[in-house]
């Protein structure tokens, strides 16, 4: 149980990064946080205590075996936030380029 | 025929263009609009000849649990006929619009590549793989936002995908909830599981999905990002953001999981009730106060969602026809008065309404297509927007529901003014305005006409005999409920 609390305070980490910090590559990061306390969600759903790697080989008896498809999941999931984190560094560079900061402060140019 | 071709043609014709359409300038808009024709013809067959059914497709034939299924059912089929039909109008528009931007293939790829997320969301029949097709349609609307590079487009686009990935986060959290509980991921499966599910696990999963494809769909306490996404991309883009793009990806997917997967339970109808006249009235307040026409159709979009929740949280059959009707007109003109105001923007430099005047005159077609436009959003008689409204509030008197009746009527009034604004200050504005920048080309005109054309003509849809045959079924497919599930599993 306490791995997930912990699982759950990552991801409210990332959340409170996301909505407190001013700094455009601190949000990048704080979602990437969240981002990774799910993908650890999804990883831990598919543990079991004392499993074996899901493969079968031979000579080996078949035995509990962890859940491999929320590894699959994740694996998909990693590379789409990867995609995401390019994105949002991509935009952020070329904000940059247009204020010379990073500061969302100054940056706020829509309102309403 | 199979669905899979929903996907194959935009997405192929992305990557064709990716490749080609750098040699020659005209290859990339010609490629681009011979997929949406045959798409745009494929949707409107699939939806005529499926009629009540369902058609189910294993992808690689892998059997239904181990694979991925596509299921095309008549809300599915309704809502890609719109799709293609938007896109159609929308790259129509384009042609003149992008050009005057700067001439580029990149932004067609990525148009193809928005559509084909969309496709595969309204076909998949699969929670993880509609997470998938949610995220490729995200990716190239932020694109696409951010694709005239000026400061607040690229703020607006940083916004919206900041917004995106805390919402795809939460939704990635929900499906996770939902595999450990069933132990599957295709959604019939997961219907049949759900339906023993404990309540409690239900709320949980129920909110994690409705706070991430409420996101999505902008319902107010989520909406923050659209005034700014939708305001800042380019106008064909805008059309598609705001007619199908928050509807594909927000209201399609919560009305599947709601209704089809979870079996619409009571308090998530409720709260899709009183979230739904919240976005109503909110909307529409923050509309009337906007001088930047593009802002404040952007906050109309926000209002006339809430519309929809409205008749899909009565439960009724004929609340759900009035929604899914409301879905059809308001992505007919909400896209047709971003068109107007991107010919408007192009014409005449600015977006606010205060600065324009003499376009009757100047733009006679993006004059009278506005008012075509502003008619039918105000739900003025003859108009599309009239009937579905009518079939809500109607559907609102009949579930015992007159307060949400009475917040659709005042919600229709407060649109009609803020309309009457665009209208006084906007297109019949006092600025002595002679010339104009540049001139709106044929495809800009036709793309207003035909979508004027269709506001008049989707009136039609509501003669007794028409609607039988038209919105009956999607209704039909949507309050069958869990009978998705049954209808996935033995119609193969």
């Amino acid at each position: 149980m306490i791995i997930y609390l912990l699982c759950f305070a990552l991801f409210l980490i990332g959340l409170y990064g996301l909505i407190t910090k001013r700094d455009l590559i601190k949000i990048i990061l704080a979602s990437g946080i969240m981002g990774y306390a799910v993908n650890l969600m999804i990883v831990l759903f598919g543990y079991r205590r004392g499993a074996v790697y899901p493969i079968l080989e031979k000579g080996k008896e078949a035995a509990v075996m962890v859940d491999p498809l929320p590894q699959a999941l994740v694996l998909t999931s990693i590379v789409i936030e990867l995609g995401t984190t390019a994105m949002l560094v991509a935009l952020a560079i070329r904000l940059f380029n247009k204020y010379k900061t990073f500061d969302i402060t100054k940056i706020r140019r829509l309102r309403g | 025929m199979t669905p899979v071709l929903f996907i194959i043609i935009p997405l192929a014709s992305a990557f064709l263009i990716a490749l080609i359409g750098r040699k020659r300038e005209f290859l990339a808009p010609a490629l681009s609009s011979l997929a949406t024709v045959t798409l745009l013809g494929f949707s409107v067959l699939t939806y005529f000849r499926l009629g009540s059914g369902i058609l189910v497709y294993e992808l690689g034939g892998w059997k239904m649990p181990f694979g991925i299924a596509l299921v095309l059912d008549a809300f599915g089929a309704f809502m890609l006929v719109i799709v293609s039909l938007i896109a159609l109008t929308s790259l129509l528009f384009s042609f003149r619009y992008i050009a005057h931007l700067g001439p580029d293939w990149k932004y067609y790829a990525l148009f193809m590549i928005l559509v084909s997320g969309m496709n595969g969301v309204l076909i998949t029949g699969d929670l993880f793989n509609l997470f998938v097709f949610t995220e490729i349609a995200l990716f190239a609307a932020f694109a696409l936002v951010a694709y005239g590079g000026r400061a607040h487009e690229l703020e607006a686009a940083f916004k919206y995908a900041v917004m995106a990935s805390v919402s795809s986060s939460l939704i990635l959290a929900a499906i996770a909830v939902v595999y450990s509980a069933t132990s599957t991921l295709t959604m019939a499966h997961v219907s049949v599981a759900m339906a023993g599910a404990s309540p409690g696990l239900k709320i949980w999963v129920g909110a994690l999905f409705l706070a991430g494809f409420g996101l999505k769909a902008a319902i107010i306490p989520f909406h923050a990002w659209l005034p700014d996404a939708h305001s800042s991309a380019p106008a064909p883009i805008s059309a598609m953001l705001s007619g199908v793009l928050i509807k594909a990806l927000g209201i399609y997917v919560l009305v599947r999981i709601f209704f089809n997967i979870l079996g619409a339970p009571h308090v998530f109808l409720q709260a899709f009730l009183v979230l739904g006249a919240i976005s109503l009235l909110l909307g529409v307040f923050l509309a009337v106060g906007q001088w930047d026409l593009k802002r404040l159709l952007a906050y109309h979009s926000i209002s006339q969602i809430g519309y929809i929740l409205l008749g899909i949280g009565l439960n009724t059959s004929l609340g759900m026809a009035g929604a899914v009707f409301h879905l059809l007109n308001h992505a007919l003109f909400k896209s047709l008065l971003f068109y107007n105001a991107g010919s408007l923007e192009m014409g005449l430099g600015t977006r606010d309404l205060r600065k324009m005047g003499n376009i009757t005159r100047l733009m006679p077609v993006t004059a009278h297509s506005s008012m075509v436009a502003s008619l039918a959003i105000s739900g003025i008689p003859p108009f599309n927007g009239f009937f579905s409204k009518l079939l809500i509030i109607i559907a609102a008197v009949n579930a015992h529901q007159p307060v949400y009746a009475l917040v659709a009527v005042v919600g229709s009034l407060l649109t009609l003014s803020s309309f009457m604004k665009v209208q006084r200050y906007g297109i019949r504005g006092e600025n002595p305005v002679e010339r104009l920048q540049s001139r709106p080309g044929w495809g800009m005109n036709a793309a207003m006409v035909i979508l004027a054309v269709l506001c008049l003509f989707t009136s039609l849809l509501i003669v007794p005999g028409i609607k039988e045959s038209v919105l009956d079924p999607v209704a039909a497919a949507i309050m069958s409920k869990t009978g998705y599930a049954a209808a996935v599993l033995g119609g193969r």
